[in-house]
């Protein structure tokens, strides 16, 4: 089991767990005691976890958070979603093949009626969101409950490996996400008034302004809040594209989920479409775990994300691809290699400039929608309803920290009818952490040859200010009032004390030390990366800010030490022509691609919705047939009518139907109805209320 | 230009089949819907159970003929609508419901229904994972069955439009014309359509859309709700109807569809009036206690949504069909009580021959049955 196991981990603590045996298609494997049966079977080398019933397809994890169905096995003869079944000694583990089959039993349960419980606040999602709302409300004790799909509060947090950027007054900046998480959650459970209910989903919001909640993932409980805030994150996009569904296409989030969170070596190389932060950030975190990042496509000009966390791959060795796009995903039963192509300006592929890499994982980090039906629902039902975080508006997580906190306030003081207006400062920071990235400035290097002192390569404008506040000498200040403004390095009194780049979350700081020799420069770098990847004598080749080879290196020091939060500062040996262009290390070799096939458009063949496997030309045909109506897309082809529910297909759908020339106000919406997940039917019967 | 032999008002389960038979005979149709699409409705809300087994010689007739097309539907035209043909069953647990179907059965013989009373042990043959405990026994008749409503619909949809049918979408009804007492034709929001017969098969809006022509029909939608489950092995051939009443419901019933998924749907007690159509709470806890309770198995089938659609009622459980007597060529087909999508092809056979004027002689207690100037005082055994 240990070939897919992370065995230690540069930022992550690799801890002794405990082993459990497990059966899968009758054999015996090793799985840890509480990690999702998913994971498991991805330590053991299992990628194809079933068979759909439609086309025979094989299926794999997709979603790994409990949202699609397509990671359905068969446990103790019951189906379930084995990314959010944790796992069992001693569990009997089958791919679904087909339809499931419903087991027998004669076995009545003990019914009642479920729960009804009154709170003044209900919470759903337990992320940055809705953990800084709860605090708000907690201050302030009025009863709230948070309710969470997983075994802990914290949502994508506790995946987030790297440095935050935002202010670090405001929201904790320069703080790896993973604790950010632990502060924030311990925050909310030291409110007495403050109910947490982990491990349990929110699956409905009924006309009668009652909340149907599988608590523990068991009591099904209606929860009856006078205010509902829903902090329930994003959802991944999906896309089309031919071979779209092979088991190793799956969402960045998916992969953090894997790799940070379950600590499984998913995979040896990986290629990412998307180039926003989400996408960026997923490529480092798998460097970070030792898998390859073959390449990255973006099908803008430029990426989306921070220019930061691209040059942070580019400059370990990971090609960056703009105004490309992936054309398939290759491969029989799992992904073998990728092909992408160049693209012009109305985004058509241009022929002839195909390229194939051998990987065994695609990572899709297209960008985010709202998870917004509940709040959607509550609205039309007339409830006292907000949204905060990615619910509401996507943005990074440390604006969702404060648009969290916004909501928690403005909540508390509606109910207990105070007059204290939530700080203008507050919203200002809220909006501000919100920006997308700005204006692009040219490096500024200082001229002098002497001394100690930073250089800055943080040259793009983004909400984020650690440096200037970690400075014991105030040598840097930013370029302006605002937390958008790009630092500088103003005042020359540098001391040479590293601080300013070991916080920097975008690893855009380096230091030049020149005291030591008239003959060479000391030159220091942040390297994230496990102990022994780099040793001192070594030589490395170092790059300029965006991932361009300069020179060999030596190696003369490795930095390690606890106040720099797990971020090793490395000494290099240069020359003065070469010390302040050096800002990172490489460390993976040249990619080049395969023999290239020949491809077009977007096949026919390509599958919009994955849980009930509807083709694009399928639903294509529709449409060229007349059918705009997308509630009579869905009766026709079932695209939407599956596990999911239209989460992943309905954008798709959408934007087909608006390539087509169907007028906006023609596409009608779909209609969405409870439940938000599956739930057996004896959970609804068997309520804990034994007073009626 | 805006001139039709008919104009049918709804595209529904209803509406289409109608104009379905009407241009398969050289009628010059129009359907005219305020939805986007056809089966916008109640059709996609509908579970998809069809049975003749009632409890008069109208409905009997009219689901005898929504058989005999459901049943050749795929055949003659190519297209899956997902029939299955695995009959229906009402297991009974009281002496009361006992007496119930076999004062029934007496009736349902007499019309020549394929309808028997089997004892316990035959109805665990039928559905060998049934709750023994207290079975009495219960009715089946092996040819009802079920399909989809939507795909039943748009396959009948196009094929109507392969014969000639019009339709118009996203247009809503504001005037039914009328001039010296005979229909003239139809107003909307977006234009005008002549016509010298107006058929309403307005489903759950039929009371407002008869107001429009002075008519008053005792049509009022009441909403049941309705859940399915994720897909599952084949285990079940019939639909089961259980009639016991309970607390907050009279009847449910369920089925496994042609695709796997068990659908199930319940009458809420009392009943929810109106048009609202959004979920409850308590509909889950209620149904599934009740599923299991007849079927332990299925506590463990996973239920992926819940719905709920509108049944428009009349006062005696019958449709109203036919014409009124004060508009000449106005024709009601209106109050199907739920049972819109099992009726819809008979009853479009039948209505269509009645518009033509060559509906057989014999044919004709179909329409004296379903007129809207009956005393509406019985009141149908199995709604």
């Amino acid at each position: 089991m240990n070939k897919y196991r992370i065995k230690s981990h540069p930022i992550l603590n690799v801890k002794e767990r405990e082993k459990v045996t497990l059966y899968w298609k009758g054999e015996k494997i090793e799985g840890y005691k509480g990690e999702m049966l998913a994971s498991t079977l991805f330590a053991n080398g299992v990628r194809i976890f079933g068979h759909h019933h439609k086309d025979n397809s094989p299926q794999g994890i997709f979603c790994a958070n409990g949202q699609c169905s397509q990671c359905m096995v068969i446990v103790n003869g019951l189906p379930v979603k084995s990314c959010m079944t944790p796992v069992k000694e001693g569990m009997r583990v089958e791919p679904l093949e087909n339809y499931p089959k419903l087991p027998e039993s004669n076995e009545i349960p003990e019914f009642g009626p479920p729960r009804i419980i009154k709170t003044g606040v209900l919470i759903i999602g337990g992320g940055p969101a809705g953990m800084s709302a709860a605090h708000e409300l907690g201050k302030k004790g009025i009863d709230t409950i948070i309710v969470d799909d997983r075994h802990r509060l914290g949502g994508k947090l506790v995946l987030q490996t790297h440095k935050f950027f935002g202010s670090q007054q405001a929201c904790y900046a320069g703080e790896r996400g993973i604790d950010i998480a632990t502060k924030l959650e311990s925050q909310v459970k030291s409110h007495e008034s403050i109910d947490i209910w982990t491990n349990s989903v929110a699956v409905g919001v009924y006309v009668d302004k009652k909340v149907g909640i599988l608590k523990d993932m068991n009591e099904y409980v209606l929860v009856e809040p006078k205010t509902l805030l829903i902090t329930t994150g994003a959802r991944e996009k999906s896309l089309v594209f031919k071979g779209n569904t092979l088991p190793g296409v799956y969402g960045a989030g998916a992969f953090q989920t894997l790799v940070n969170r379950d600590l499984v070596r998913a995979s040896e190389k990986i290629f990412i479409v998307g180039g926003g932060n989400v996408g960026l950030i997923a490529g480092y975190h798998a460097l970070q775990a030792g898998i390859k990042v073959v390449g990255l496509v973006e099908a803008l000009k430029e990426v989306g994300g921070y220019k930061v966390h691209k040059d942070k791959l580019a400059r370990l060795g990971v090609p960056i691809y703009t105004s490309h796009t992936i054309v398939s995903a290759n491969g029989k039963d799992s992904v073998e290699s990728v092909t992408i192509a160049k693209i012009d300006d109305h985004f058509n592929i241009i022929g002839g400039t195909e390229k194939t890499f051998k990987c065994d994982t695609i990572l899709v980090a297209v960008g985010l929608n709202p998870v917004d039906e509940f709040y959607k629902k509550a609205k039309s039902y007339d409830m006292n309803v907000f949204s905060a975080g990615d619910a509401e508006e996507i943005a990074e997580a440390s604006a969702a920290i404060y648009s969290g906190r916004i909501k928690g306030a403005e909540i508390a003081n509606r109910m207990l009818s105070l007059d204290e207006p939530v700080p203008e400062e507050w919203k200002k920071t809220g909006d501000v952490l919100k920006s997308k990235p700005g204006k692009l400035h040219k490096r500024r290097i200082p001229e002098k040859e002497e001394g100690v002192f930073p250089i800055i390569n943080c040259v793009q404008e983004i909400p984020c200010n650690p440096c200037t506040t970690v400075c014991p000498k105030n040598c840097i200040k930013l370029d302006g009032d605002s937390i958008m403004n790009v630092p500088l390095y103003v005042n020359d009194a540098c001391i040479g004390c590293e601080q300013c780049v070991a916080i920097c979350p975008g690893l855009a700081i380096t230091l030049v030390d020149y005291r030591k020799s008239d003959d060479y420069v000391v030159v220091t770098v942040p390297f994230e990366f496990e102990e022994g990847t780099i040793n001192v004598g070594d030589k490395v080749m170092t790059v300029d800010i965006e991932g361009n080879e300069i020179e060999e290196t030596e190696v003369i020091g490795i930095k390690n030490v606890k106040i720099n939060n797990r971020t090793p500062l490395i000494k290099l040996k240069t020359s003065k022509e070469n010390a302040k262009n050096i800002v990172g290390i490489k460390i993976q070799e040249n990619i080049v691609p395969e023999d290239s096939i020949d491809t077009s458009e977007i096949p026919d063949d390509a599958i919009v919705c994955r849980c009930e496997r509807v083709t694009a030309g399928e639903i294509r045909k529709l449409i060229n047939d007349g059918v705009h109506d997308m509630n009579q897309i869905k009766i026709l082809t079932r695209a939407g009518m599956g596990a999911c529910g239209g989460k992943t297909c309905r954008p798709i759908i959408e934007r087909m139907l608006r390539q087509a020339g169907v007028p906006e106000n023609e596409i009608t919406v779909s209609t969405d109805r409870p439940l938000f997940v599956e739930v057996e039917l004896e959970k609804f019967a068997k309520g804990e209320d034994k007073n009626e | 230009m805006n001139n039709y032999d008919v104009i049918i008002i709804g595209a529904g389960s209803v509406g289409v089949p109608l104009a379905l038979h009407l241009a398969k005979d050289k009628e010059k149709v129009l359907v005219i819907d305020k939805n986007p699409s056809p089966g916008q409705g109640q059709n996609k809300a509908a579970i998809g159970g069809i049975r003749a087994t009632h409890s008069e010689i109208s409905k009997i007739k009219i689901c005898l003929k929504s058989l005999e097309i459901f049943s050749h539907w795929e055949e003659e035209t190519g297209d899956n609508i997902e029939w299955f043909k695995g009959g229906y069953t009402y297991p009974v647990y009281t002496e009361r419901d006992e007496k119930t179907l076999k004062d029934l059965l007496v009736i349902q013989k007499e019309h020549n229904l394929n309808i028997d009373w089997k004892n316990p042990d035959e109805i665990r043959e039928i559905i060998p994972e049934i709750n023994p405990d207290g079975l009495r026994g219960g009715t089946f008749s092996p040819d009802d069955g079920s399909a989809s409503p939507m795909l039943t619909n748009f396959s009948m949809y196009k094929k109507s439009v392969n014969y000639g049918a019009e339709y118009l979408f996203r247009e809503r009804i504001e005037e039914i014309v009328i001039e010296k007492g005979k229909v003239k034709g139809v107003k909307t929001d977006k234009g005008s359509y002549n016509a010298p017969v107006i058929v309403n098969a307005a489903g759950a809006y039929g009371k407002e859309i008869a107001k429009t022509a002075g008519i008053d029909v005792p049509v009022e939608p009441e909403s049941h709700e309705a859940g399915i489950t994720e897909a599952y092995e084949h285990f079940l051939d019939p639909m089961v109807v259980d009639i016991r009443p309970d607390k907050g419901s009279n009847n449910y019933y369920f089925y496994q569809h042609k695709t796997g998924q068990i659908i199930f749907c319940i009458t809420p007690d009392p009943n929810y009036p109106g048009h609202n159509r959004e979920s409850t709470s308590s509909f889950l806890p209620m149904v599934s206690k009740r599923l299991i309770n007849i079927m332990p198995k299925l506590k463990n089938a996973r239920v992926r949504r819940i719905w709920r659609g509108l049944y428009p009622m009349t006062p005696d459980g019958f449709p109203i069909v036919g014409k009124v007597k004060e508009v000449e060529g106005y024709i009601n087909a209106v109050g199907m009580c739920g049972q819109g999508f099992m009726l819809g092809p008979g009853l479009g056979y039948y209505l269509s021959k009645f518009i033509e004027e060559t509906l057989p002689e014999e044919d004709y207690d179909i329409f004296d049955q379903l007129t809207l100037y009956r005393q509406f005082a019985g009141d149908e055994a199995l709604k």
